[in-house]
C-alpha cells in the first residue's frame, strides 16, 4: 500500500503526547470536505451551471416565456407547405411549429414540465428504492433474499418496456409517465442502498455500537444509513438525467397523453417527425435542450460521485 | 559478499540531494528532500521510518514507478555511475526487472490473480529476453525453486489464490530475483505475514541475494528488523534522512533525537512490561492461583464452529478455550492469523454466540442475561478496535462519538455529560479542540485515543482490546500503551488484550495466552511465557521477534 500512496499529508509522523492542533487537516466533516472537492472540479462548475439555468428557466418560465403555455399565437404564418424557421417571422425567435406555436415559449414552458417528470419520478423511485433496500439491509436473511429476489424480476424487465406497461395500465396522463419511470428506477436504488449497507455493516464502528448494545434500529438510523447514504445521493442525480429522457421517450411514443400544443419536450420531437423534410429545426432544438440538460446533471453527479470516493477522496 | 569499505570500489547505486514533489488538490507536497545515500555492490541498506517518512517514496523513486503525480524535482539518482533521473520512461523499463528487481509489500494484491504463477514468473524472463519459447518452463521452475517454493513444477501451474500468503511472498520474491538483478528493492516485504513465515522469507532473501551477489534496498518500519538484516541502516523522518550509518552502532548510540526515541519506543528491542511493580504484586499471589483469586471473567471451554457450505466437516474456529482474566489485571491472548483469538474477543464482547462452553462475568453466565443484566454487562464490558480508521463513525463529531454511550444510558444530564467528555478527553490527553473535529481529520494515534476515550465513557471494569496497536507507528504505539497502562492503574481496569505482535504483548500482560488454529497452546505468566516457554511453537513465536538475538534488549 505504502508503496503507491504519496505520503499522508498532516500530522502522522509524530503525534507526540498527541496535542498537534497544526497538523490536523483542513476541512471539517464529510459533506464539508465532499464540497470543497467539488468546488475545485471544473465539470461539476460546468454541471452545475447548466442545471441551475434549467431550473431557472423551469421556475421562471410564466415570467420569461413570450406566449403562455398552450397558445398559438402564429397560426396564420402556418402553410401546409411551409413553416417559419428560426428567425424568419418578428417576435418568433426560433421560428414556429405546425400549429402555429411559438417554439421559444414551447421549449420554456417544456423545461417546466420536465423538471416536474424528473423530480417527481425520481422522487418516487428514490423512495420506493430506498425502503426496499432499507429493510433488506437492515433484516438481512429470508426478508433480503425476498426483496432482492423482486428486484431482480423487476431488473430483468428492459426499462422503457416497463415504463410502457405501466402507462399502457394507467392510461396515457403525465402522471402515468412518472409512476412509470418512478417504478423502473425503484430497483436501482434498492440494490445500490443494499450494498452500500452491507458494506458498512462490517465496519468495526458498527461492532462498536453493537458492543454498546445499541439496537438494531438505531444502529442502522443513526451509523448505517447516513454512511451508506453517499452513492445513493449520486445515483438520484444521475438518475434525473435519465428521468428527462425517459419522460422525452415516453411522451414521443404518445404516453404522455394531453392535447397536441402541449408544451414538452418530447412531444414536440413526436411531432415534430412529421415535418422533418421542411422544418428539421423542430426536432433539433427539443434535442438540444433534452441532450443539454441530461449532460449538466450527469456531469454533476458524476462530479459528486467522484467527491465522495473515498478511494479518491484520500488524498 | 560483506562490505568492505573499499574506497577505490564504486557504489552500485547513488542518490544525492534527492527531492520529490507531490501535485494535489492542496498544493504542492515535498515528500522528500535532500536525501542522500549509497550502497555498494552486495551491500543491504535498510531505510526505516514511519508512515509518512518518504521511505517509499525514495525507493519509488530510484526504480521510477512514483504514484501519479510525484515527480523528482531535485537530485540525481545513479546505477553503476549511470544517470536514472530524466531518463525515458523505455529505457527506465530496461532497467526495471532486469538492473533493478522489487519484492512489494502485499503479496496479495501484488499478483495477478487470474493468471497462473508460473506465466508471472514466465513474463519477466521473457520481457528481458533471458528465456526464450523453448527453455522458459525450465527457467520458472528455477527461479520457483530458488525462492524456496516447495514442489515447484506444481506451484506454477497453480493460481494466487491457491498460495499461501508465505508462498505467494516467494512467488514474488522469485519474480523479483528471476533476471538476476543488481539491485532489489525490497519494500516491507513481511508486514503483511504473519511473524513465523516473516523470519522464513528474510532468511530465504537473505540466502538469494548473498547467491547472487545482490545489493539490497529493504524498506521497513520495524527498527528491529532492519538491524538485524541490514549492514548499514538509514533512517528517514518526514522526508529527511535524520540519520545514517552502520547497523549496530544506531541501535547502540543513536545520535540523532528521533532515532534516540525510535529505538526507545521499538518494541522489538525494548525490554519488559511497563509498569514493573504489578510484577511484583503478583508474585505474592503467585502460590495461591486457586478459586481464591479474584477473576473477573472465568471462560471455560470455549468452542464455535462455522459450517462450512457444501461440505461435511465444519470449520472450527476456537476450540475448548478456557482461561480466567483477574481483576485488574492484563490477559494476553497472542496468535497468528486464524487462530480464533479474535473471536474469542467477539465471543466476550458477545457479539457472537460460542457453540459451546460458558463465559462468566462477575460470575454470571452471560449467554443467561436477561434483558436488565444484559444492559449492565454491556456497560461495563467495552472494546477498542484494531483499526481506528474505521471504528470510529466518520459522519460524527468526537464530541458525539465519547458522549454517545453517555446519552444511550442516559448518564447524569446534559451538562455533566459535557463535563464527562471533556475530563475523557483528558484523561487520554488530546486537547479541547479537538471535540468538533471529524474522525478522518485526525491521525490514526490521535483516533485511537478517540476510541478509548469512547470505551471508558461508562467506566467499564473489562476492556476488551483487539489489537488495538498494530495498526499504529512504533512512537504512537509506545504512546497507546503507555496510556492504556497509566488507565489501567488509575482506574484500575481489567484489559483482554488480543495481539498477534509477542514484542507489544511483553510491554503490557501479566498473563500470555498462546493460541494456534483454534486451540490454546500455552498460558501462563507473561514473565514465564518471555523467559521460560514451554511449548515448541511459542519459542518458534519468540525466536521470530526481529532483534530478538541482538542482545540489545536488556
Amino acid at each position: 500500500m505504502s508503496a503507491v500512496l504519496p505520503p499522508a499529508q498532516g500530522g502522522e509522523v509524530l503525534d507526540t503526547v498527541a496535542v498537534g492542533q497544526a497538523d490536523l487537516r483542513s476541512g471539517g466533516g464529510f459533506w464539508n470536505d465532499v464540497f470543497r472537492r467539488l468546488r475545485r472540479n471544473p465539470a461539476a462548475w460546468i454541471g452545475a451551471v447548466i442545471v441551475l439555468i434549467f431550473l431557472l428557466v423551469a421556475a421562471l418560465a410564466p415570467l420569461i416565456a413570450p406566449y403562455p403555455e398552450t397558445a398559438l399565437p402564429g397560426t396564420k404564418y402556418i402553410t401546409p407547405t411551409s413553416i417559419p424557421g428560426i428567425g424568419e417571422v418578428d417576435g418568433f425567435p426560433h421560428g414556429l411549429d405546425r400549429f402555429g406555436g411559438d417554439v421559444l415559449s414551447k421549449l420554456i414552458w417544456g423545461a417546466q414540465a420536465s423538471l416536474l417528470v424528473g423530480v417527481v419520478s425520481t422522487a418516487l423511485g428514490l423512495v420506493g428504492g430506498m425502503l426496499l433496500g432499507l429493510l433488506a439491509g437492515t433484516f438481512g436473511g429470508w426478508v433480503d433474499t425476498l426483496i432482492m429476489r423482486i428486484v431482480d424480476i423487476i431488473l430483468s424487465v428492459p426499462n422503457l418496456l416497463l415504463a410502457v406497461s405501466i402507462a399502457a395500465i394507467l392510461g396515457q396522463t403525465p402522471s402515468a409517465v412518472m409512476i412509470a419511470i418512478g417504478a423502473s428506477q425503484v430497483p436501482i436504488f434498492a440494490r445500490l442502498l443494499r450494498a452500500s449497507m452491507l458494506q458498512q455493516r462490517s465496519a468495526e464502528y458498527v461492532l462498536s455500537a453493537q458492543t454498546l448494545g445499541l439496537g438494531r434500529g438505531r444502529i442502522t438510523m443513526s451509523h448505517v444509513l447516513p454512511n451508506a447514504i453517499g452513492p445513493v445521493i449520486v445515483q438520484g442525480t444521475l438518475t434525473l438525467a435519465t428521468a428527462v429522457i425517459d419522460a422525452a421517450a415516453l411522451s414521443f411514443l404518445g404516453l404522455g397523453g394531453g392535447r397536441p400544443e402541449t408544451a414538452e419536450w418530447g412531444r414536440m420531437l413526436t411531432y415534430a417527425q412529421n415535418e422533418l423534410a421542411i422544418a428539421p429545426q423542430l426536432a433539433f432544438l427539443p434535442g438540444i435542450c433534452i441532450a443539454v440538460t441530461a449532460l449538466g446533471f450527469t456531469l454533476f453527479g458524476e462530479a459528486l460521485r467522484e467527491a465522495m470516493d473515498p478511494r479518491t477522496r484520500a488524498r | 559478499m560483506n562490505t568492505n569499505p573499499d574506497a577505490v570500489r564504486q557504489p552500485l547505486l547513488q542518490v544525492s540531494n534527492l527531492a520529490v514533489d507531490f501535485g494535489t488538490m492542496d498544493g504542492v507536497v515535498h515528500a522528500v528532500e535532500g536525501v542522500d545515500l549509497e550502497i555498494a555492490p552486495g551491500e543491504t541498506v535498510a531505510i526505516v521510518g514511519e508512515s509518512g517518512s518518504g521511505k517509499s517514496t525514495t525507493a519509488m523513486a530510484v526504480i521510477g514507478l512514483l504514484a501519479s503525480g510525484g515527480r523528482v524535482a531535485g537530485g540525481s539518482i545513479t546505477l553503476d555511475g549511470r544517470e536514472l533521473v530524466g531518463i525515458s520512461e523505455n529505457e527506465m523499463r530496461r532497467i526495471r526487472g532486469r538492473d533493478i528487481g522489487m519484492v512489494p509489500q502485499d503479496p496479495m494484491s501484488n499478483l495477478n490473480p487470474v493468471a497462473k504463477i508460473g506465466t508471472q514468473v514466465a513474463e519477466t524472463l521473457l520481457a528481458h529476453g533471458l528465456a526464450n519459447r523453448g527453455d522458459v518452463q525450465q527457467k520458472v521452475i528455477e527461479a520457483l525453486s530458488a525462492a524456496g517454493l516447495p514442489d515447484p513444477e506444481r506451484r506454477a501451474k497453480q493460481y494466487p489464490h491457491e498460495l499461501s500468503g508465505g508462498l505467494r511472498q516467494r512467488a514474488l520474491i522469485a519474480i523479483g530475483l528471476a533476471c538476476r538483478p543488481r539491485l532489489l528493492i525490497a519494500d516491507e516485504p513481511t508486514s503483511a505475514l504473519d511473524v513465523t513465515v516473516q523470519q522464513t522469507i528474510l532468511d530465504q532473501l537473505e540466502e538469494m541475494t548473498r547467491e547472487l551477489g545482490t545489493a539490497v534496498l529493504l524498506i521497513t518500519h520495524d527498527l528491529g528488523l532492519a538491524a538485524e538484516r541490514a549492514q548499514r541502516v538509514v533512517v528517514m523522518h518526514r522526508g529527511k534522512v535524520v540519520e545514517q550509518g552502520p547497523a549496530r552502532q544506531i541501535l547502540e548510540d543513536p545520535r540523532h533525537p528521533y532515532t534516540q526515541s525510535l529505538v526507545k519506543a521499538a518494541p522489538s528491542i525494548a525490554a519488559a512490561r511497563l509498569q514493573p511493580e504489578v510484577f511484583e504484586q503478583h508474585r505474592e499471589t503467585d502460590a495461591g492461583e486457586e478459586p481464591a483469586v479474584d477473576n473477573i471473567v472465568e471462560i471455560e471451554g470455549l468452542r464455535k464452529v462455522y459450517p462450512i457450505r457444501g461440505q461435511a466437516e465444519d470449520f472450527v474456529a476456537v476450540d475448548d478455550v478456557s482461561l480466567a482474566i483477574p481483576r485488574g489485571k492484563t490477559v494476553a491472548i497472542v496468535g497468528e492469523s486464524g487462530s480464533g483469538k479474535t473471536t474469542t474477543a467477539r465471543m466476550l464482547l458477545k457479539l457472537i454466540e460460542p457453540t459451546a462452553g460458558t463465559i462468566r462475568f462477575e460470575g454470571n453466565d452471560i449467554a443467561k442475561l436477561d434483558r436488565a443484566q444484559s444492559r449492565e454487562f454491556r456497560q461495563r464490558v467495552q472494546p477498542v478496535f484494531q483499526d481506528p480508521y474505521s471504528s470510529l463513525n466518520p459522519m460524527f463529531t468526537i464530541e458525539r462519538l465519547i458522549a454517545e454511550p453517555l446519552e444511550f444510558y442516559k448518564r447524569g444530564n446534559r451538562a455533566e455529560r459535557r463535563a464527562r467528555v471533556r475530563t475523557l478527553l483528558d484523561d487520554v490527553a488530546l486537547p479541547q479542540s479537538m471535540l468538533q473535529r471529524y474522525p478522518s481529520e485526525l491521525s490514526g494515534g490521535q483516533r485511537q485515543r478517540v476510541a478509548i476515550a469512547r470505551a471508558l465513557a461508562l467506566s467499564p471494569d473489562l476492556v476488551v482490546c483487539d489489537e488495538p496497536v498494530s495498526a499504529l507507528d512504533v512512537l504512537v504505539q509506545d504512546q497507546i500503551l503507555t496510556l492504556l497502562g497509566d488507565l489501567q492503574k488509575e482506574y484500575g481496569l481489567s484489559y483482554l488484550f488480543i495481539s498477534h505482535d509477542l514484542a507489544v504483548v511483553r510491554l503490557i500482560s501479566d498473563y500470555v495466552c498462546v493460541m494456534k488454529d483454534g486451540a490454546l497452546v500455552e498460558a501462563a505468566s507473561s514473565e514465564e511465557i518471555f523467559t521460560n516457554p514451554r511449548d515448541p511453537y511459542t519459542r518458534r513465536l519468540l525466536a521470530s521477534i526481529p532483534g530478538n538475538e541482538l542482545g540489545i534488549a536488556s
